[in-house]
């Protein structure tokens, strides 16, 4: 008993003079996704394991800094994620929330952040709406949203000849903001919206909504849907003839790990929109060959490789004003240009968007590619001044 | 052309076949938990996990040593039921004399280690199983495209059904094990080794789930979650058809498959939904269930 009053008095003493010093910086860190369900793969312990990988790299410890990491799981509820924000940032002195996939859960982790005054870096979650209606000075939107989506797979599949659509659509944020983004990208580029199904979220059995996109008669049914969902739909489009009888699918969200669960023999020919891919250039290959080696040999979806980006981002911004200061950074992260070698060279908008180009992709044939994890070919590139939602479009209060 | 609710007939009937495949699923793993409650007394939660694991077996015997879908449809059944046997061998049995609370708890538990377990190894998206050639394709039925595939799930998923109703109904085994549940004591008297009959119940309605599991595998992606997500939906049909009826699992199982299917169509963000709808209202008229006897 003595001994641990001693310990505790020890302790107390550091603590102070670490205070005295005023100069040392303490971070901790929350990654908060899915680490149980249909989104585990695309974030999960991928996403705890890049921003591990971003510590390293920007050598936290070699300065002096403490910085902490702590994960949870929010199970894609939003009630979840809002009762692990709160204990975070009230109880846990934690300073920072990444990756939140899943719109909803997202959304409702934008707004405590934002009344608690913390820093929200979001990867995961792919709603418009986190820079456009409820935008906020806390948070910065990183890697891709749905009108990036939208614009990139819904304009492309338009001027490829797909003129009239009909959409399959998880019930919730996401999935509506996704319908809204791609609905308005088809309509700009000429094309119509025939119809539209929800489906209650998350779904193993997509036959009864996909005969009624076949009963549409629509050229493209737009999936907009994610993860397990997306992997079910595509699945079961082929095993019910729908993609052999002309009718396309428009992956709206599709990840790495979802085209290596599928396989190339039922995914080839898919068209996609990504913000990274790990065999796109030298450095992607390298780091992306470093993730695999902490991650049981799987390659980072473009969400982890955000959350890498975004976190080193977040630490220069720390270093260039020397406090942590939630407020401060974030004004810091959008004057600072972005750099960094997963997603070049780029800026942050004063809506709290990251600017970097978008690819589109095709899913390879199984002869084209060389084995696993190469699985993309390269269709297009979409400059960054051209693939996200205009500033003033977005309707941010932020935006002046 | 004539409409029926606002819906073209053609497009109904299509919708009510696709209601009957996903019937089939919740007919055998319901049909599974019923044995189980009516000769165990024990609620089984851990079904969803077997039925993955049935999957996953199906999976493992084709990638790790090259054997088919036919031989896995058997095999992977027998070998999943094994563990089964050893879960009630080892824990389950101490559990029987007490409240119907322990057992839940217990398989509850094994269910969520099992998940995790085969979540860390293989991760969330699911593994691609292929549909096997004999199968593959489909007839044009005029008012829809039906997968070989699916047509073969409701026959095969209707003679497992029959099968074990009319063993546990109309033959002597069957009489046994419906004695056993009445009178163990009794039964044992007459020479009949009630503990081992209990072990094998067991094991076969573990087998059922794993069966059900290895005919979902080329469907829906083999993935951990696949039986947590459909376990829910199979504990309702089972309170709606009353718990431990045989007939009634079965019939139940089908008719809510057909249930959902419309719903899909008239109401499509209710479908989730839709059967925990009838469960209150069977409940609440009927509280043993539509084939449940009042005790």
């Amino acid at each position: 008993m003595r001994f641990k009053h001693t310990l505790v008095a020890a302790v107390a003493i550091m603590a102070v003079a670490g205070q005295a010093y005023g100069q040392e910086i303490s971070i901790k860190i929350g990654v908060m996704n899915d680490r149980s369900g249909l989104y585990a793969d695309l974030t999960g312990e991928g996403s705890a394991v890049a921003a591990r990988m971003a510590m390293e790299d920007f050598d936290t410890a070699g300065k002096g800094w403490n910085v902490e990491i702590v994960s949870a799981d929010h199970q894609n509820k939003p009630d979840v994620a809002s009762t692990i924000a709160r204990q975070w940032y009230d109880e846990e002195n934690v300073d920072v929330i990444v990756d939140v996939p899943t719109s909803s859960a997202a959304l409702a982790v934008n707004q405590i952040t934002r009344e608690k005054d913390k820093v929200f870096l979001v990867s995961g979650a792919a709603s418009s709406d986190l820079t456009g209606a409820q935008c906020s000075p806390n948070t910065v939107h990183w890697t891709y949203d749905t009108w990036a989506l939208a614009n990139g797979t819904g304009t492309a599949m338009v001027a490829s000849g797909g003129k009239t659509w009909f959409f399959l659509t998880a019930d919730y944020a996401f999935g509506h903001a996704l319908e809204r983004d791609t609905s308005a990208a088809v309509t700009a580029a000429g094309g119509e919206v025939l119809g539209a199904v929800r489906t209650p979220f998350p779904g193993q059995d997509f036959s009864s909504f996909l005969l009624q996109a076949q009963a549409s008669g629509a050229n493209v049914i737009g999936l907009a849907n994610a993860g397990g969902d997306t992997i079910n739909s595509i699945k079961q489009a082929s095993e019910f003839g729908i993609t052999q009888a002309g009718q396309k699918l428009g992956g709206l969200l599709v990840f790495i790990t979802d085209v290596h669960a599928l396989g190339l023999e039922t995914a080839q020919g898919l068209v996609l929109t990504e913000s990274f891919y790990w065999d796109r250039n030298d450095e992607s290959r390298a780091w992306s060959k470093r993730f695999a080696e902490n991650h049981n040999g799987n390659m980072p979806t473009m969400i982890q490789a955000g959350v890498y980006s975004s976190l080193l981002h977040y630490f220069k911004a720390i270093e260039a004003i020397g406090n942590t200061d939630a407020q401060a950074v974030v004004a810091k992260m959008k004057e600072l240009p972005t750099s960094d070698e997963l997603f070049g060279e780029g800026e942050i908008r004063a809506d709290g968007r990251k600017l970097h180009d978008m690819y589109l992709f095709e899913v390879k044939k199984p002869d084209e590619s060389k084995g696993p994890w190469d699985y993309y070919k390269l269709v297009n590139e979409i400059p960054a001044a051209q693939a996200f939602r205009p500033l003033a479009d977005g309707g941010c209060e932020l935006v002046k | 052309m004539f409409e029926l609710l606002g819906i073209p007939p053609q497009a109904l009937f299509g919708q009510l076949l696709l209601g009957l495949i996903n019937g089939s699923f919740y007919a055998i793993l319901s049909l599974g938990l019923a044995v189980i409650f009516g000769l165990l007394n024990i609620i089984n939660f851990t079904h969803g996990a077997q039925y993955m694991m049935g999957a996953f077996v199906a999976w493992m015997l084709l990638n790790y040593i090259g054997i088919g879908y036919w031989w896995a449809l058997i095999l992977a059944p027998v070998a999943v039921a094994i563990t089964g046997i050893v879960i009630e061998r080892t824990l389950l049995q101490r559990l029987y004399h007490l409240d119907h609370l322990y057992g839940l708890l217990l398989t509850f538990g094994l269910a969520l280690i099992i998940q995790g377990l085969f979540r860390n190894y293989y991760g969330s998206s699911g593994l691609p199983y292929t549909i096997p050639p004999v199968l593959a394709g489909g007839f044009n039925l005029g008012f829809m495209f039906l997968p070989t595939y699916r047509g073969w799930v409701v026959v095969a998923s209707i003679l497992v059904c029959f099968a074990t109703w009319f063993v546990i109904e109309k033959t002597r085994l069957g009489a046994y094990l419906r004695a056993a549940t009445e009178n163990p004591e009794m039964v044992n008297a007459f020479g009949i080794n009630v503990p081992r009959l209990v072990t094998l119940t067991y094991g076969f309605g573990v087998g059922l789930a794993a069966f059900a599991g290895v005919l979902a595998a080329p469907i829906y992606s083999v993935n951990p979650n696949m039986g947590a997500d459909i376990i829910i939906v199979v504990f309702a049909v089972v309170v709606i058809g009353g718990m431990g009826s045989i007939l009634g699992a079965i019939v139940t199982g089908f008719g809510l498959g057909l249930v959902e299917g419309l719903t899909k169509v008239f109401y499509p963000e209710a479908s989730a939904t839709v059967i925990f709808i009838i469960m209150a209202i069977v409940l609440l008229i009927k509280p043993a269930g539509l084939f449940g006897r009042t005790a």
